[in-house]
């Protein structure tokens, strides 16, 4: 072989058996040459570590295909099963966890790459003559991966990729008179759906893929033509591309992997060190809770690179439509339409200065709004707040007025300036709370879909979110919140603040109905006339009350173990296990409240004869039945008849009309009241 | 051994008479040069074109799909909605077609409806922020609504407060409060990020 790559004849003899099959394939291939031909490019000056990035971006590119491949093997596009099989990957598959995570960090590690590529070729110069196709070549390259990103992020269809799609694909649809029709092109109809899923999933698997493996390639053909843009001087001797700069290229991939394995593995290390189990399925790339349109997101959030495009857009607020139009159309296409001159600005005299301020300053813009929106997510985090209280008073005690707060500090007008001033940070404060209390809210609720779909039931053919829909702990909440806790609190006792919570409710707490420990307090005569009971609501002087506060207290009557006894029946009667021991307490119990004398002359117990209507019906009490049915309709003679106080009949319509709640969500409430879900088992 | 070498020598040497003898003198002639070259492009454009072509038209396909006809959608009864002035929200939920799926009575999304005191007339807002498409709350302190991605701040009827990114106010949905007191929403998405209200899909 001659260092030009045309083929010498060989030494036939003395040639083993390998040699002798690799001159048969050189010869009728000339594979010899090629291989010649891509390893002994001449690099001027030497290697140098400077020239790594184009490797690592070929690298990292080349990683994620050979990842993707396999995750593609595993993945379901559509809107039943694309998170299901993203779940049953990082949470099921060996080793699934490993693959899902080099995908998605190495996604990350690349869009760093490209940015250190390009700033190194900004800055060498290396996009001037010859070099201007190429420096366009890399352009459109780094569209390309930022659209894969882009696309990439929607295909676990969990609540995160889910809600930036929607902002993406409404951002594309302001574009004037073709916008509506790429938008509707892209999500694949009017709604978000399978097509949305499948559509994304081609885009990131296979037309972006396939149109960044085309233009590479002409970008590393121009590179070769062209030659490595050496940086001036050369203070060493040209070597070879093989093995010189090939070393220090493999070096920088490695490195560049172990930063990626790092970021994967290193809460192990920490859960280790700190002596818990570790979960491979809890190790690298997140997933959250299936996408819903229903539920409102308020952790939505692009991926932390699109972090500043993400927040360009709250700096037009009160530019109307021109803003908006402004911040995620116009200023992000002149800034790339700049980047595709600098080639030709480059030529004049102060161009390639002009070019590499033009790029810091893109940069530092980049870096600068992505730490606003950090800050402003995170403030609450590090604003003490101990400082405005003053403040946090007067916003209170004036409903945010501006003149009203002059008034309260006395006509001080440069007081009411700083604490006008303290109420921004408040906000800012607040609005950064409510932030994290989200983004707490979402990593709950993909930890219990995650639990749910581990499931020995496994998912139901109508996916994740059905099953997430019928659960009591993640629906009984919601539900509470919006249709009880107006009135009613939900609050342990002994937790901090409870008090308060308690004393502020305008009807009993049901933190625990149906336990021992409620039933106890609802027959201690200093609490039944509490907020936690009767108190706050119209029965404070009723029957009950009366009877716990007189009756309850004559100790001959009612000895402490006669009390036991009721509650311990009751605890029975709503569901509560009862241990063998305490089974003839139970016993006596039930005869105390059945009897006509005790509390069977007001409550119907079993079959103690007693007409329903005057008190609410103590069998079942506390079980799901009962609280389904009182929920229902607490005016039915079973419960509060007519004395019922203010409570709405959840489950009852008007003829043709809606219930405030479903069956299906009074059953929700129920279980989650009764703290009946599901729990795994094993752990 | 030296046989099949010379075989192959046999056949390199034919390939080098190949290449050097004359080319047919009728490409030569520019007309029927230009023909032929013009043929060539119109067939193999022809044949890559059909594939390119019917991918395409399936590929256009979403574009002559629109939504479900708007229709109104009972959401609450009118004795549920509190008349203190203050949105409650509110799910819609509404059979849904996703390509070849069907579901029967799924949420779709949320409205908040607001009632003045002692009044019969409901309004009611879609929860979709005209921004950028995210889910529009109520701020915790209750004066306003809040878009939790880029602060749109709107006021409890829905008006933009300034400063706010988004190019209008929330959007309102028709409503109508039946004889029997069910309040119904006319169900429909608008096109974000733009100051007109247009209808989407």
């Amino acid at each position: 072989m001659s260092r030009d790559g045309r083929r010498t004849p060989a030494p036939v003899a003395r040639r083993g058996v390998v040699g002798r099959l690799t001159d048969f394939l050189d010869d009728r291939t000339g594979y010899r040459a090629v291989v010649h031909e891509a390893l002994y490019e001449r690099v001027p000056g030497g290697a140098r570590w400077r020239y790594v990035w184009g490797s690592t971006l070929v690298f990292a590119f080349m990683t994620q295909v050979i990842t993707g491949l396999f995750l593609w093997a595993s993945y379901s596009a559509g809107a039943q099963t694309a998170w299901e099989s993203v779940y049953y990957i990082q949470h099921e598959m060996a080793g699934g966890w490993l693959l899902r995570g080099i995908h998605h960090f190495m996604a990350q590690a690349m869009v760093v790459l490209l940015a250190l590529h390009l700033l190194q070729v900004v800055i060498d110069g290396a996009y001037k003559a010859p070099r201007e196709v190429n420096f366009w070549l890399g352009l459109i390259l780094m569209l390309l991966v930022l659209g894969m990103a882009l696309t990439g992020y929607l295909l676990p269809w969990d609540q995160k990729g889910y809600w930036a799609t929607i902002v993406a694909t409404n951002l594309a649809g302001i574009v004037p008179f073709v916008g509506p029709s790429i938008q509707q092109l892209v999500i694949g109809g009017p709604e978000y759906g399978h097509h949305t899923l499948t559509r994304f999933f081609a885009l990131h698997a296979g037309f972006l893929p396939v149109t960044l493996v085309l233009f590479l390639v002409v970008h590393l053909t121009l590179f070769r033509k062209h030659g490595l843009h050496a940086k001036q001087p050369l203070t060493r001797p040209d070597a070879m591309f093989w093995p010189d700069q090939v070393l220090k290229d493999a070096v920088a991939m490695l490195a560049v992997m172990a930063v990626v394995l790092g970021v994967i593995l290193m809460p192990a290390l920490r859960a280790m060190l700190a002596g818990e189990a570790v979960v491979p399925g809890e190790l690298g790339a997140e997933l959250g809770a299936p996408a819903d349109p229903s539920l409102p997101y308020a952790a939505a959030r692009p991926e932390w690179y699109f972090l500043f495009l993400f927040q360009f857009l709250k700096v037009f607020e009160g530019w109307g439509a021109t803003g908006e139009f402004f911040g995620a159309i116009v200023v992000p296409g002149l800034i790339m339409a700049g980047m595709f001159l600098m080639p030709i600005i480059g030529n004049w005299r102060l161009g390639h200065r002009f070019n590499v301020a033009f790029t810091l300053a893109i940069l530092a813009g980049v870096g600068l709004l992505t730490a606003l929106a950090l800050n402003e997510d995170y403030a609450a985090v590090w604003v003490n707040t101990t400082a405005l209280a003053e403040a946090e008073r007067l916003s209170e005690q004036t409903g945010g007025d501006a003149t009203k707060l002059i008034a309260a500090v006395g006509g001080d007008r440069g007081k009411a300036a700083v604490i006008e001033k303290q109420w921004k940070t408040l906000k800012r404060v607040r609005h950064s709370q409510d932030f994290l209390d989200a983004v707490k809210q979402a990593k709950a609720d993909a930890a219990r879909a995650i639990e749910l779909a581990g499931r020995p039931e496994r998912i139901p053919p109508a996916g994740m979110l059905e099953l997430i829909r019928s659960d009591a702990k993640s629906q009984g909440p919601r539900l509470f919140a919006q249709h009880c806790a107006s009135c009613h609190a939900h609050v342990d006792p002994l937790a901090e603040d409870a008090a308060a919570v308690i004393a502020t409710s305008s009807a009993a707490n049901l933190f625990g109905f149906g336990s021992a420990d409620w039933m106890r307090g609802l027959l201690d005569p200093a609490e039944v006339a509490g907020p936690a009971y009767f108190g706050n609501t119209a029965h404070r002087e009723g029957d009950m009350v009366n009877f716990v506060q007189n009756d309850l207290t004559d100790a001959a009557a009612w000895p402490k173990s006669h009390i036991d006894a009721v509650v311990a029946a009751m605890a029975a009667e709503a569901g509560q296990a009862v241990p063998q021991e305490s089974a003839s307490l139970v016993e006596k119990g039930r005869e105390l409240v059945a009897a006509s004398d005790r509390c069977g002359g007001c409550h119907a117990f079993r079959d103690n004869g007693t007409e329903p209507g005057s008190a609410p019906e103590l069998t079942g009490w506390g079980g799901r039945e009962w609280l389904v049915g009182i929920i229902a309709d607490p005016t039915h003679p079973r419960f509060y008849g007519d004395t019922n106080d203010r409570m709405p009949s959840f489950g009852k319509a008007k003829e043709g009309g809606i219930a405030p709640l479903s069956s299906t969500q009074i059953g929700l409430v129920a279980d989650w009241l009764r703290g009946e879900w599901y729990r795994p088992t094993g752990h | 051994m030296t046989h099949s070498h010379h075989q192959r020598e046999e056949q390199r040497e034919e390939r080098r008479q190949e290449q050097e003898r004359p080319v047919t003198a009728d490409t030569a002639d520019s007309r029927r040069g230009f023909l032929t070259k013009a043929l060539a492009v119109i067939c193999g454009g022809l044949a890559t074109l059909v594939p390119f072509a019917a991918g395409v038209w399936a590929f256009l396909d979403p574009l002559r799909r629109g939504g479900a006809a708007a229709t109104f959608i009972p959401v609450a009864d009118l004795a549920a909605v509190p008349d203190d002035g203050v949105p409650r929200q509110y799910p819609v939920v509404t059979d849904r077609v996703d390509a070849w799926t069907g579901f029967a009575a799924e949420p779709v999304g949320a409205v908040y409806l607001r009632r003045e005191q002692g009044s019969r007339e409901v309004q009611a807002l879609s929860a979709t922020c005209p921004h950028a498409g995210c889910f529009v709350e109520m701020e915790s302190t209750g004066r306003s609504f809040r878009c939790p991605c880029h602060n749109s701040c709107f006021s409890l009827d829905g008006g933009i407060v300034n400063p706010s990114p988004s190019p209008r106010g929330m959007d309102s949905l028709e409503c109508r409060v039946g004889d029997t007191g069910t309040v119904a929403v006319k169900w429909q998405k608008f096109r974000a990020g733009v100051a007109a209200k247009e209808v989407q899909g």
